[in-house]
């Protein structure tokens, strides 16, 4: 089975998010960068898929040179090799657009994205992703079994989750349920060494152009001081919330 | 004109549903156009009625009575193309957000997610957005011709904003899926987040899950959804489902009580949207308070019964 996980690359989830003097971007000082985590369940069970049923696992990231980091720590956790499509992207369908060129005819069975990128928050690719190459998706992915070209899946739905059937190829937009938490692997000294001699390809742009731009950013308000409510006068707490902020 | 994606479920409308077709009347009203809603499947309810959120025409797709991405997208896209829609309008429940990315790529579409705000423009379409996390509120335009907007439940409230009823049009479509939905499982009687306009949350505070019963309980009186950090459903005393935070769903209700929970930055990531935190912890140091608007400082096996009786004795 011949797997393509897509990573994004993003701000680790402790750091603090900063944006350049004018508002514009991203600033990415003293920021650490890290495997998206969706898209640490999803490679995880790509390296499960290939164990049980052979197969090799790509990774593909849409990013500067910056992001390589990122996909050699993919490599040492047990992809296969990886593939950077050479750019700075700036929007979902783009980044949708160009991953959809390189993967239209390589032949995968099976495309793992996570469900978001947890920097910019989309949501998009995925979807996009299956609708350019006009295979089945299921997102929240929480269940993949595949048996040939065969793929059960289970999707999160609001409240609860629903059993699918689907046929390869296709798309899924990944969450932590494809794997447990306590399944992701860490890089071991091998994997690391390895991950040095493992191919990563660099490859032009198709040249899709961006559908939005992002005109500025800003951090939200900060919250006023709590108010704290003493532990024997509860009734206090149930009338601020009544009066106050009118939310009972 | 403005496409609404009007989400039932059961043949129910959905409450985001009302919040929707809103975003999508106010959009028109702004544009001088017109607000068009989509219901598809089974509905008990009259579509008609739809017209009290400011719909003028409700167009009733017969053919599906069963959620499948690429089918609606399909009929979504198509109906966008013949009606020149400007916008399509999308609320980000577990289906609009399958349903997003394949839908803007097949009507041409960019697409803005995670929407908290009315766009302050319409040319080009410019729009506050939540990135990073809720760390970061973004400004965003799209440059096509029709944009999908996918907005973030609870953001923006349901209050009426047409009083007509709106024109109906029953259609026949024929719904080509790329799946086979099977069986789903749904627990019948709980309110699901995100869609949940209040939420009582536990972590690890709470000791194990035999104690979840008070947490219940307090839910059930505020007429919340339950919720929980997420090591607590690594350990699988909460399923997954309730897994709130950077990773898990992330929510903004109008009240989020939060007892047991330290306040770590991916969960705070997953919450700090909620209008109103009530953070209850035994430990005064706890970095939830710093995100809190009111805070108890007590044992949550003390505090959550009396919290409850005093709720109750309140809402009596
Ligand atoms: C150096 C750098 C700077 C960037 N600056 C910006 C910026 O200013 N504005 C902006 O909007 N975006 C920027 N991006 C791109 C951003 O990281 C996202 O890739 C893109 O915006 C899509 O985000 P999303 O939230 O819509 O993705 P989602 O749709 O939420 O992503 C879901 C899944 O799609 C896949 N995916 C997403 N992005 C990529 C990717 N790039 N490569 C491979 N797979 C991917 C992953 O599997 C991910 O889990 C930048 C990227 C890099 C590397
Ligand atoms: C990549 C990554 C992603 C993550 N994503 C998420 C996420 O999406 N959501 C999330 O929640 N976490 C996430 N985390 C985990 C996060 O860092 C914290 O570990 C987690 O939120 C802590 O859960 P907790 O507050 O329940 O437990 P703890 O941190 O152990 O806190 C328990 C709290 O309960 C209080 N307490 C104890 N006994 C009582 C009592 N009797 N009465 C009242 N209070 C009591 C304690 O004072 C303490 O504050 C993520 C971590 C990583 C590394």
């Amino acid at each position: 089975m011949k797997i393509l996980v897509c990573i994004s690359h993003v701000p680790d989830t402790t750091a603090k998010i900063q944006f350049t003097a004018n508002g514009a971007a991203l600033d990415p000082a003293g920021v650490q960068f890290v495997i998206n985590p969706y898209d640490e369940f999803g490679l995880t069970k790509a390296l499960q898929l290939k164990e049980s049923q052979g197969g090799t696992v790509t990774v593909v990231t849409y990013g500067d040179a910056s992001v390589e980091a990122t996909l050699r720590k993919a490599l040492a956790i047990g992809a296969d090799d990886a593939v950077r499509l050479d750019g700075v992207p700036t929007d979902a369908l783009q980044v949708a657009s160009e991953l959809a060129t390189y993967a239209d005819g390589q032949g995968y069975d099976l495309i793992i994205c996570g469900q978001e990128s947890i920097d910019y928050n989309g949501g998009i690719v995925p979807g996009a992703l299956a609708a350019k190459l006009d295979v089945p998706f299921v997102n929240a992915c929480i269940g993949l079994e595949i048996s040939g070209s065969n793929a059960t899946l289970l999707r999160e739905m609001d409240g609860g989750k629903e059993e699918l059937t689907a046929t390869l190829p296709m798309v899924i937009g990944g969450k932590k349920g494809l794997v447990e938490e306590s399944e992701l692997r860490i890089p071991n000294m091998r994997g690391i060494m390895t991950a040095r001699t493992k191919p990563l390809a660099v490859t032009a742009l198709a040249g899709a152009a961006a559908t939005t731009s992002a005109l500025s950013f800003a951090k939200p308000a900060p919250k006023a001081a709590v108010q704290l409510i003493d532990a024997s006068n509860l009734d206090e707490l149930v009338r601020r919330l009544h009066e106050e902020a009118k939310v009972i | 004109m403005v496409l609404i994606f009007a989400e039932t479920w059961n043949g129910q409308f959905k409450k985001s549903t009302f919040e929707a077709v809103r975003y999508g009347a106010e959009c028109a009203k702004a544009q001088g156009s017109q607000a068009i809603a989509v219901v598809v499947g089974s509905c008990e309810p009259l579509v008609e009625t739809l017209g009290a959120y400011g719909a003028a025409k409700v167009i009733h797709l017969k053919g599906s009575d069963r959620f499948e991405p690429h089918a609606y997208a399909t009929a979504l896209s198509a109906l966008a193309a013949e009606l020149g829609a400007t916008q399509i309008v999308l609320n980000g429940t577990a289906n609009g957000k399958s349903m997003a990315g394949l839908l803007a790529a097949m009507a041409q579409a960019g697409c803005i997610s995670n929407v908290t705000a009315l766009p302050s423009s319409f040319s080009p379409l410019t729009v506050q957005r939540s990135a990073f996390s809720s760390k970061g509120i973004e400004q965003c335009s799209s440059q096509t011709a029709c944009t999908v907007l996918v907005l973030v439940p609870n953001a923006l409230g349901t209050g009426p904003a047409g009083s007509d009823q709106a024109a109906a049009e029953d259609r026949n479509v024929a719904f080509v899926g790329k799946t086979t939905p099977g069986a789903a499982h749904v627990a019948s009687g709980k309110i699901p987040l995100p869609e949940a306009e209040r939420v009582v949350s536990a972590g690890r505070g709470m000791k194990g899950p035999d104690h979840w019963g008070m947490v219940e309980e307090l839910a059930a009186v505020l007429n919340a959804g339950t919720a929980c950090s997420k090591p607590v459903s690594d350990i699988g005393w909460r399923p997954h489902s309730e897994h709130v935070g950077q990773t898990g769903i992330q929510i903004n209700p109008q009240l989020y009580i939060a007892i047991g929970i330290s306040g770590a930055i991916q969960h705070l990531a997953g919450v700090s949207g909620s209008k109103t935190i009530v953070v209850i912890n035994n430990d005064p140091e706890a970095p939830f308070f710093k995100a809190a608007d009111y805070g108890v400082v007590g044992d949550a096996f003390d505090v959550i019964p009396r919290l409850t009786a005093a709720l109750k004795a309140h809402l009596n």
